[in-house]
């Protein structure tokens, strides 16, 4: 138990340090690298870590896997698309209709999840993918999102050489922004509410969680955010299509990031963003063929999810308590036993600390309905 | 306007027999292996790609080239099943072998797409084009052989799990796989024949579906999307529930199709959504058991 806080600071949660420094390295990549082609995937980048982590605030605190994000993320898109046609909003104005964006989205969220959240675990999933594919088939079909042609975004009259810089610096503040706000909740009762649903809904309800009301909000929070995303993507990318707006690969993609990085913690889908999404810019443009890309995409997902679905950051912080014990009881005095085998079953203290550290699940299960009970039973 | 109605509900029907046969296999991985086959629609187009190269370059009868094409898809399933399904653990299992069958998915499509390309094609046979003509009908004879198929199919499949030893040890395993294994069942062999089983049935609904649609790499989307809503509405793990969706779903489709065919899907869609409100479990669904 005592080497839990320990490992949450050093590396579920990586402290000031660490965020203060990625914030500062954020705010002057566009002055240091002015290359066209690395900020555009920097851009990129950083609206998949914004989604990752609004992903992850819903679907990993609550264990809900939810692979119908694309729809908010479509919504928030055909939103501003759609009202800067109608209302023949031109050049930096469209920015002005972001926050539709995340109305539109929040207002989708409310019945889908009213819907969705009544059924749990694979039966969600699958509801999720159900309603999606509603969705894709709308934008297809109704007359005002265009058809198979989509909707173009207003036109910008920015120089080409810094066109991607104030997108990086919008993209950049909301990834910073969600990054906080799942800081914020992730440490609030609200989250720990959320991560009581996650280890045992029944019983969270039992000692009082209003399920429904907190799972909601969490997804109608992550569904605004993805809608904010899903905006912003529009005008940087100036078009949307239905197959695009409505991307069955963009919800795997988010998830990936989240199962890589670690899944249901505050770093892993900011880590897994940063490493996945250039990875997968440079290979579609370093392969003009996108099946053969798409082919290497399927495989690395396959391979994560067989060989690291727990997520790079808890094995690392398994790896890195286990190991901390070795070095404590090594300095203790008791030295490497020369017979390992033997002598470490038998000897309790030796058996006690590798076997309730890297089990960081059951001391949240007995700790967390606990937490949110009293309160929300009053 | 009664015939064409009656018309629509025979089509409908008969079309949904097709989608019945493949959203069984997909309701009889669920139930036996607790996974969530997102792959099926893609590997039904496989299975209909497997039929048209055996159809164009050996010019093999569509229904007899099954003989080849369902022990093949058989093998798939059963390779899909022990290399990367049987590896999967923990609680959150199931949720995890959807994320790898939809990687999976993936690699099929990418494979598929460098293989085929792009452009659409269908299976061709003299019984595609033509119909035969009842009681001032006209049914295709791709339907009626489809839906003859899918009877057989099913009909096979109800004697295999309600009939034979091996039927029952698999049933064993769907209520309940620690006392089936207690009582010496072979879990993992009993696992792995179930997932082959599944998805051995996409070759006859590769024929079924690769003749009466144009279909290319992509169309793997759409059919996962109706076969996944076909088995919510049925109830997930429920054989019968799987049958009564599809049918109703076929006919759904085809009666609305009369007045507004870009809306048709859609109405189902719909129908889905509604019955979820007030039905969480699906149609002949059991409720969900305490979460784990």
């Amino acid at each position: 138990m005592t080497s839990l806080p320990a490992r949450g600071k050093g590396l579920v949660a990586p402290g000031p340090i660490v965020a203060a420094a990625l914030l500062l390295a954020g705010l002057i990549f566009p002055l240091v690298i002015t290359n066209e082609t690395a900020t555009q995937i920097a851009v990129d980048t950083l609206l998949f870590v914004a989604a990752a982590v609004a992903w992850n605030l819903f679907s990993g605190f609550t264990g809900y896997i939810s692979l119908g994000h694309a729809v908010f993320f479509g919504t928030g898109a055909y939103t501003v698309g759609i009202a800067a046609q109608d209302w023949h909003v031109t050049g930096d104005l469209e920015f002005a209709l972001l926050p539709l964006a995340g109305l539109a989205a929040g207002l989708v969220a409310v019945p889908f999840g009213l819907i969705a959240l009544r059924v749990r675990r694979h039966t969600f999933v699958v509801v999720t993918i159900a309603i999606f594919f509603i969705f894709q088939l709308m934008a297809f079909n109704f007359s005002f999102t265009g058809g198979s042609v989509g909707i173009p975004a207003p036109f910008l009259t920015w120089a080409p050489e810094t066109y991607n810089n104030p997108f990086y610096y919008m993209a950049f503040a909301l990834a910073a922004g969600v990054a906080l706000l799942a800081w914020l909740i992730y440490h609030s009762r609200f989250g720990l509410q959320l991560r009581a649903i996650r280890d045992d809904e029944d019983r969270a309800r039992g000692l009082g969680v209003r399920a429904m009301r907190v799972k909601l909000t969490a997804f109608v929070i992550s569904g605004v955010v993805t809608g904010l995303v899903g905006a912003l993507w529009f005008f940087f990318i100036a078009q949307v299509l239905p197959q695009y707006g409505f991307d069955p690969i963009f919800d795997l993609t988010i998830a990936l990031m989240a199962f890589i990085g670690g899944f249901g913690t505050l770093w892993g889908p900011i880590l897994g963003a940063l490493a996945l999404e250039p990875v997968e810019q440079v290979l579609t443009l370093r392969l003009s063929n996108s099946y053969a890309s798409e082919l290497i995409w399927g495989t690395l997902f396959l391979l994560v999810i067989l060989f690291l679905s727990r997520g790079v950051l808890p094995i690392a912080g398994e790896k890195l308590t286990a190991w901390r014990a070795r070095r404590e009881r090594r300095l203790a005095g008791e030295g490497p036993p020369p017979g390992p085998a033997p002598p470490r079953g038998v000897a309790p203290t030796a058996a006690s600390t590798p076997a309730d550290t890297p089990r960081p699940d059951a001391a949240e299960q007995a700790g967390s309905p606990a937490g949110p009970g009293p309160a929300g039973a009053g | 306007m009664g015939h064409q109605l009656l018309r629509a509900i025979i089509d409908g029907v008969l079309a949904g027999g097709v989608y019945a046969l493949m959203a069984v296999g997909l309701t009889l991985i669920f139930g036996v292996l607790d996974i969530i086959n997102i792959a099926q629609g893609i590997l039904v187009i496989l299975a209909a790609y497997l039929s048209y190269l055996l159809s164009v370059h050996l010019h093999l009868d569509l229904f007899l080239g099954l003989l080849v094409t369902t022990p093949v898809m058989f093998g798939i399933g059963v390779v899909i099943q022990v290399l990367f399904m049987r590896r999967l653990r923990g609680r959150e299992r199931t949720s995890m072998s959807l994320l790898a069958s939809y990687a999976v998915l993936i690699i099929i499509e990418g494979i598929l797409y460098l293989s085929f390309g792009p452009d659409y094609v269908t299976l061709n046979a003299w019984y595609v084009n033509q119909s035969l003509h009842v009681l001032g009908f006209y049914l295709p004879y791709i339907y009626l052989f489809g839906f003859a198929l899918a009877v057989i199919m099913v009909a096979a499949l109800y004697l295999l799990l309600y009939r034979s030893r091996f039927g029952q040890s698999l049933r064993a395993t769907m209520q309940d796989r620690t006392a089936a294994r207690l009582i010496g069942i072979d879990i993992n062999r009993v696992a792995a024949l179930a997932f082959g089983i599944g998805v051995g049935v996409t070759a006859a609904g590769g024929v079924a579906f690769g003749a009466t649609n144009a279909f290319n790499a992509n169309s793997g989307y759409d059919l996962i999307s109706r076969l996944l809503a076909i088995i919510i509405l049925g109830g997930m793990g429920s054989i019968g529930g799987a049958l009564a969706a599809a049918i109703m779903m076929g006919t759904v489709e085809a009666v609305v199709d009369i007045w507004s065919p870009t809306w048709s899907v859609a109405v189902f869609y719909l129908a889905l959504v509604l019955v979820l409100t007030f039905r969480p479990q699906g149609l002949f669904g059991q409720r969900e058991a305490r979460a784990q």
